[in-house]
């Protein structure tokens, strides 16, 4: 067969992707060879972040933030979107200064943001421990039930004459794909989305799995408001430690409560890491005592695509014609997917992207 | 025979029994409902799923398929 377009790979990414080149009227095909959105995506927070580590970040998670925006009115139920805010908690004064920095960071950017002092925060969050010394809010971050949305992008596309195959793709060729039936789709543009898979297609992609677990607990509504992260989430999402733990606490719209976060490197089996959990379950514990007294129900680990920059890789695949990457999206990609499909779908049809695409070009990393 | 209450209605059972049984020994095929408000119950019966929660002497989200009977207690399946 023949598309003007293949995504290889249907979690948030290619999802978006799909969504973006069927509307600038490319003829898609994607193909996927496990679950929709059963990747990474459906291991992940979907925090919808903006960050600010580098003005590149802040680009790609502001643009990409406004874009899930304003898609949410026209989201069904089941993609829970929950506009709840973050709130950066500061366990020191030292973390109050970063929030203060935050703060001045993102009013000059346009961002609305608040600086709570310890009494506001303790109001805001009664079950968080005394003793903390306040907190940066984003009203404008919130949450997305991942899977759900990358189904949903994709039956958007589907809409729009995009195809979708159940299938593994074996290798890339110049200009086609190839199917474990033997089949290949040919293609001027062959977009490699598979996430943390993506070194199995292309061995010499400067991205790296990092394991990460979650838990969720039974319904307890009310408990929780927003979305609380302790500032020293920055250490261990940015630091290239082998393994961390950070506090990160979401509400569900269910009342449901999903904890979080760790990450570790050279990591490979998919079972859950029983004294790495407990770790992360006490570190949030730390923060919420009465975490201690919740039920959790389930518990799973996911793969981030680590890229050694931690921006995302997201352009043409140097020296490869026609082939374009969309992956690298470490712990960001259910915030930054929609603005990967606009980058790329963007790039194909010639149009001028919304923000500049340099920093997250392939080439900037030695082949 | 342990005696116990489910929702309030007594129910006897024999020793050695989980409360997964008393509860459906009651009469009822769920023991909580979903978010939507289906009903939910006993699927593996070997504590991995969670299906089974009820509240068991006020303690809510108990695996009811791994719990003994005791004398005199209190099982709900009020709660989600
Ligand atoms: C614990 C954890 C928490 C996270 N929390 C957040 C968060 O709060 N906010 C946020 O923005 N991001 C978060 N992330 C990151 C986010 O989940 C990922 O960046 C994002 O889901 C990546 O999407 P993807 O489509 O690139 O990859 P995936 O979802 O992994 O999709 C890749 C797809 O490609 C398919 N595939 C692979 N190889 C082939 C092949 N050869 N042929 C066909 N198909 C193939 C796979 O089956 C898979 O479905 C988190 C990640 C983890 C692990
Ligand atoms: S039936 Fe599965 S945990 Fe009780």
């Amino acid at each position: 067969m023949t598309a003007d377009a293949v995504v290889i790979g249907a979690g948030i990414v290619g999802a978006a992707c799909a969504d973006a080149l069927s509307t600038v009227g490319l003829r898609v095909a994607v193909v996927e060879s496990r679950v929709i959105g059963g990747g990474a995506t459906a291991a992940g927070m979907g925090h919808i972040v903006v960050m600010d580590d580098s003005e590149a970040q802040f680009a790609l998670t502001h643009y990409s933030q406004q874009l899930w925006r304003t898609l949410s009115p026209e989201m069904p139920a089941e993609l829970e979107w929950d506009p709840s805010g973050t709130l950066w908690v500061a366990a020191d004064e030292e973390e109050m200064q970063a929030v203060a920095h935050k703060h001045a960071y993102y009013v000059a950017r346009g961002v609305n943001v608040e600086v709570l002092d310890a009494a506001q925060l303790a109001d805001a969050e009664p079950n968080l421990r005394r003793g903390l010394h306040g907190a940066l809010l984003i009203p404008g971050d919130s949450v997305v039930y991942a899977p759900c949305a990358a189904a949903w992008l994709l039956a958007r596309a589907q809409l729009r004459r995009a195809s979708l195959l159940a299938d593994r793709v074996i290798s890339i060729g110049r200009h086609s794909v190839h199917l474990t039936t033997g089949d290949r789709i040919e293609s001027p543009n062959i977009i490699l989305a598979s996430g943390a898979w993506a070194r199995e297609l292309l061995p010499a992609i400067p991205v790296r799995p990092r394991k990460g677990h979650l838990a969720i607990t039974a319904r307890y509504p009310g408990f929780l408001r927003r979305q609380l992260v302790e500032l020293g989430y920055l250490k261990s999402a940015h630091g290239h430690d082998t393994e961390s733990v950070a506090f990160n606490l979401q509400p569900r719209t269910t009342g449901q409560l999903l904890i979080g976060s760790s990450r570790q490197y050279d990591v490979t089996h998919t079972s859950i890491d029983a004294p790495f959990l407990a770790r992360m379950l006490r570190r949030a514990i730390h923060f919420m005592p009465a975490l201690e007294h919740l039920r959790v129900i389930r518990a799973w680990t996911g793969f981030r695509a680590a890229t050694p920059d931690s921006l995302p890789l997201i352009g043409p695949a140097p020296g490869r014609e026609g082939l374009w990457l969309a992956t690298g999206h470490e712990g960001l990609g259910i915030t930054t997917s929609l603005a990967t499909g606009r980058l790329i779908a963007d790039a194909i049809a010639g149009r001028t992207p919304a923000i500049p695409p340099e920093p997250y070009l392939p080439a900037r990393f030695p082949q | 025979m342990i005696r116990l209450r489910v929702n309030g209605k007594p129910v006897s059972l024999p020793e050695g029994s989980v409360v997964a049984a008393a509860i459906a020994l009651s009469g009822l095929d769920a023991t909580r409902s979903s978010v939507r408000g289906e009903p939910r119950g006993p699927l593996c019966g070997m504590g991995i799923c969670f299906e089974c929660r009820a509240t068991i002497d006020g303690q809510p989200h108990q695996r009811t398929c791994q719990i003994p009977v005791r004398q005199g207690m209190e099982v709900s399946t009020d709660a989600g």
